[in-house]
């Protein structure tokens, strides 16, 4: 069967084989929010923002695929509450410092944040000592605002075919390790590569290209990040 | 009746939340028609005259007298605001958190770069540091916050003109920043 029919929020929509409820959604002009998803990267299954009620059940949707007369909801308060969670427990276990971070106005667990309604955190700031890797001429790594998507890893792996990243530990110790003894400067990793402009964050940053946009006229300033799919359609 | 009253205060941040605040250009002119300011580094009265209606409160909690400040202005004010993300977040300042209060404070004073001479300050007039930089709302009740770095000139309008008319302030998307 080529064409399968799902629900998302109440509405029918058509999905095709093999597409997951993520892209059907996106196809479809309904936006379920999501951190580590990217269009162009295979799907990670990592952040759980995309988190939905597939039939009652909790699935990630950018790595379940659409079936025939899955009933899906996606706009719940409940599911709005958990997402909300999750993007105050990325900023409070990092060190996300917005006020000078090169990627603010830019940056989608920012305009997560906004779309969410986060004023401010309601937890308490972890506070972890986290270390910036500035060796490299043109790019740098500060894990200080990692929220370990890994959309840095499926990049240099798929799309460069480096695999200059990857990652290493479990539960808190989990950090994004580089495919070398040395610093970042000792990788291939090149300021062109994919890897280098993909992630969400301000933790992988291209030098000397910070800031360049207007505060007004950034990405995120006037409209909520996935106005541009619900306006597609 | 009297006009409300509006006071503010500044912590630990850098005096740009107040710059702001002053942004709202000649609408303070407006605002000083429907408020009467207390206790303010604006116009520079130190002390408290009584009870205050609205107390805006920039900068986060990293000395003993921003502590006490902190308590007073509670004690003293109806609504409480915090603004700025030093207020909500511990902002810039808050990066000393992530190392200890003693080897900050001598990376500063006794092993640095410039240092000659070095000695660490212990003047009683001085204010004690705190082990780290503490939201405002860890500290006290904080009824509502502004976000911003600093808030936008027209998010301070929109919400003070709203709690003076005993409306909830409801600011649209673009007024909402971390940044």
């Amino acid at each position: 069967m080529d064409k399968i029919a799902i629900i998302i929020d109440g509405k029918e929509v058509e999905a095709k084989a093999g597409q997951t409820i993520m892209e059907t959604a996106i196809a479809a002009g309904i936006y379920i929010p999501h951190l580590c998803y990217q269009e162009e990267l295979a799907p990670g299954g990592h952040c759980r923002v995309c988190t939905v009620l597939v039939n009652g059940r909790p699935q990630s949707s950018c790595t379940h695929p659409a079936a025939e007369g899955m009933v899906i909801d996606n706009d719940t308060p409940e599911l709005l509450e958990e997402r909300r969670r999750i993007i105050e427990m990325l900023f409070v276990e990092g060190n996300h410092i917005c006020p000078f971070c090169e990627k603010q106005g830019n940056c989608e667990l920012q305009a997560l944040a906004y779309r969410f309604g986060m004023i401010v955190p309601t937890l308490p700031y972890l506070h972890r000592k986290i270390e910036v890797d500035a060796t490299h001429p043109d790019v740098f790594i500060d894990r200080n605002r990692c929220v370990l998507c890994g959309r840095c890893i499926r990049a240099s792996r798929d799309v460069d075919g480096k695999n200059v990243f990857g990652f290493e530990g479990r539960g808190p110790q989990k950090s994004i390790a580089l495919n070398t003894k040395g610093a970042l400067s000792d990788t291939q990793l090149d300021a062109a590569d994919k890897a280098a402009s993909i992630c969400p964050t301000g933790s992988i940053v291209v030098k000397r290209v910070g800031y360049a946009i207007p505060y007004g006229k950034r990405k995120f300033d006037k409209e909520p990040i996935g106005s541009e799919i619900e306006k597609a359609k | 009746m009297a006009k409300p009253k509006v006071a503010t205060t500044h912590m630990t941040g850098c005096f740009g939340c107040h710059m702001s605040l002053l942004d709202i250009d000649e609408r303070i002119v407006d605002l000083i028609q429907l408020v009467d300011f207390d206790k303010s580094p604006i116009n520079d009265i130190k002390k408290f005259t009584g009870p205050v209606d609205v107390g805006i409160i920039e900068g986060g909690v990293s000395t003993q007298e921003n502590v006490e400040v902190l308590r007073m202005f509670r004690k003293y004010c109806k609504i409480l605001v915090a603004v700025g993300e030093c207020a909500l977040t511990g902002g810039i300042p808050s990066l000393r958190n992530t190392v200890p209060l003693k080897e900050c404070v001598e990376e500063a004073y006794l092993k640095g770069f410039t240092v000659v001479d070095g000695v660490i300050p212990n003047d009683p007039d001085i204010p004690l540091l705190l082990d780290r930089v503490y939201p405002c709302h860890e500290v006290v009740k904080i009824d509502y916050f502004l976000p911003g770095c600093p808030p936008p000139a027209d998010a301070y309008w929109a919400a003070l003109t709203a709690l003076l008319e005993g409306r909830e302030p409801e600011l649209p998307y673009e007024l909402i920043k971390y940044d």
